[in-house]
């Protein structure tokens, strides 16, 4: 079975997930996100087994990753193998339930490694332990030995797509500023890495100045900021094949904080002239360019709504930085922030439910959630400087960038779910800011 | 004689008809050759500090910077003098155009502090502009908080960085 077809099936999976969540409640296998503090869910990865020699190692990586992806959610806890019974010796063997359930896993995760040359397969199964029943149908993932990595990320993303009723996030890049050198001397490129730090590479050299890369809506292409022509200047570049080329270069003025639309048609963008900067649209095919926003104040950090109808921006037309909404083809904006401090960096989740935050308030900056309408504000974070989210493709999770204070001040990365849990520094190889998540990949 | 001062030379003829203000500097006037930077007697020497030709002049004795208050774009007195300053160096040097870059300190996101080291930058260039510096002479560019002079994490390092410096840049096509 090729990982093209198996993705077709994921795909229609999703298209059918309503019917799945309502059978899947009824079962006792379930994580409910939505509630408030919980135990994480105990669980077995019994360690893959390797389907030939020339398994081995993969089945034992695939097995780690796994349980890395489930365990970094927060959601789920892995009970060490020491602890357990029963050892799994043949996918096809039968399940001794009652040892699992003596070790308190409440979900198991068998699966088989096989490698035919360059390709590489792996199936599994996931198994609710104390109803003895298999949850869902046992799944195969195909592809390359280069390209393990994804489809542990697949196996992860299904499993938690199962449990929990929603999509997974695991199967996804990050594409973010890499940063080295002191303060006043920082050498920036742009990079793209798996979500959890793995499979680094630079898109970009350090010669220029790079800021806030943003992904298209499918993760082929990445908008960013660099002063390679001595002023700041949107260029869009091709994540395949590296290509790349300047956006929206007018003379005298300078253009930042791009993003596309979400037919990835348009990218919105701040554009400044005579000191004052708007939001602009423009058409990526015919450069014609529409004016949004006209005011002497500052409007930047735009966000789409997922749908495409609405626009959340950052504007200090009161004297302070508050967040608005407007329609995407511009027009009256309304204020939705309403509490002391700054507000910057509005983002849309890609639930449509919250927007994403940072906020500047008695010296300490904070991530942060709201409604769409400004309501239920929620700081999930607190430093001394952290800016920039991004949501995971699922909307759970928030990456975003936190400085550390003083002359020896570094750039890292973090995560957060939107409860305020689980916060944990992204592994990365220097200093790292600006992540942008991309979307499950196909 | 230096290299830089024979560019000073070749290009100062272009110069005196933009030179409106040179009584600042009590110095010959641009284009006697032999005048600049010797300065007869006076101890001063070319490109350095003291030649009131130089750049480095203009850096340092006028100042190639103004500072400004927390999210602040406004021009104090001070600043004004400084600029005051600059309007007549430039002035009576138009072999020299300026691009005037804006800076912002750390305390503040990405995007915003772009926009506004640009407002900075604006108000310096608008300033000058009001003193008859051509808007043709200048640019600007904003930086944001990505090059911080001071790195300290403290007002003292933060004023020095909220800041529009203007940086001369050698042009014959003023």
């Amino acid at each position: 079975m090729s990982l093209r077809w198996i993705v077709f099936c994921l795909a229609l999976l999703g298209a059918l997930a309503p019917a799945l969540r309502a059978s899947a409640q009824d079962g006792p296998l379930r994580i409910e996100i939505t509630e408030g503090v919980q135990e994480p869910m105990s669980y077995a990865v019994a360690s893959f087994i390797p389907e030939g020699a020339a398994a081995t190692q993969l089945a034992a990586d695939i097995s780690r990753v796994v349980t890395e992806d489930l365990d970094g959610t927060g959601l789920f806890a892995s009970i060490p193998q020491a602890a357990f019974i029963s050892s799994v010796t043949s996918f096809s063997s039968p399940i001794e339930f009652a040892d699992w359930k003596a070790i308190n896993a409440r979900a198991l995760i068998t699966g088989a490694v096989s490698v035919a040359g360059e390709s590489v397969t792996v199936k599994f199964r996931v198994w609710d332990v104390f109803s003895g029943e298999e949850l869902g149908e046992g799944l195969q993932f195909a592809g390359t030995t280069a390209g393990w990595r994804r489809m542990a990320h697949k196996v992860a993303d299904t499993v938690y797509e199962r449990i929990t009723g929603e999509g997974g996030y695991f199967d996804s890049r990050v594409v973010y500023v890499s940063e080295d050198g002191p303060k006043d001397a920082r050498k920036k490129r742009l990079a793209i890495m798996d979500y959890d730090g793995a499979n680094v590479q630079y898109l970009t050299d350090s010669r220029n100045i790079v800021l806030a890369p943003r992904f298209s809506p499918n993760g082929d292409r990445v908008l960013y900021t660099s002063f390679e022509s001595g002023f700041p200047r949107i260029y869009v570049l091709d994540v395949a094949n590296v290509g790349r080329r300047v956006l929206e270069s007018e003379d005298g003025t300078m253009s930042f904080a791009p993003r596309f639309s979400p037919d990835s048609s348009k990218v919105l963008f701040s554009l400044e002239a005579g000191g004052n900067t708007d939001l602009y649209l423009m058409d990526i095919a015919s450069g014609a360019k529409t004016r949004l926003t006209s005011a002497p104040s500052i409007e930047t950090a735009p966000s789409y709504s997922p749908d495409g109808s609405r626009i959340v921006f950052e504007s200090d037309r009161t004297g302070t930085r508050q967040l608005y909404v407007m329609p995407a083809s511009g027009g009256e904006a309304v204020r939705i922030s309403q509490g002391q401090g700054n507000y910057g960096t509005p983002v849309w989740s890609p639930r449509g439910d919250l927007i994403a935050f940072t906020k500047q308030s008695k010296g300490r900056f904070h991530i942060g959630v709201m409604k769409t309408d400004g309501s239920a504000e929620r700081l999930l974070t607190a430093s001394f400087l952290e800016e920039g989210p991004t949501w995971s493709p699922n909307g759970r999770v928030i990456m975003f960038t936190r400085e550390t204070q003083g002359a020896q001040g570094k750039s890292s990365l973090y995560t957060v779910d939107i409860t305020g849990r689980n916060l944990k520094q992204v592994r990365t190889p220097g200093g790292a800011s600006d992540p942008s998540w991309s979307p499950l990949q196909k | 004689m230096s290299k830089f001062t024979k560019v000073l030379i070749l290009i100062a003829g272009l110069s005196l008809a933009a030179c409106t203000d040179a009584g600042r500097f009590d110095n010959e006037a641009p284009g006697s050759g032999a005048g600049v930077g010797t300065g007869a007697g006076t101890g001063i020497i070319e490109g350095s500090a003291n030649d009131p030709k130089s750049p480095l002049y203009f850096q340092q004795a006028i100042g190639d910077r103004v500072l400004f208050n927390v999210d602040q774009h406004t021009l104090d007195p001070e600043a004004k003098v400084t600029l005051d300053g600059q309007a007549s160096w430039l002035a009576s040097n138009s072999d020299y155009n300026a691009v005037i870059e804006g800076h912002a300190d750390e305390q503040g996101t990405r995007e915003y502090n772009l926009a506004l080291g640009a407002r900075r930058a604006n108000a310096v260039r608008e300033y000058l502009m009001s003193k008859g510096l051509p808007a043709s002479r200048m640019k600007t560019v904003s930086y944001g908080k990505e090059k911080p002079l001071a790195v300290c994490s403290e007002e003292s390092c933060y004023r020095q960085n909220r800041r529009a410096v203007t940086v001369l840049q050698a042009g014959l096509n003023s």
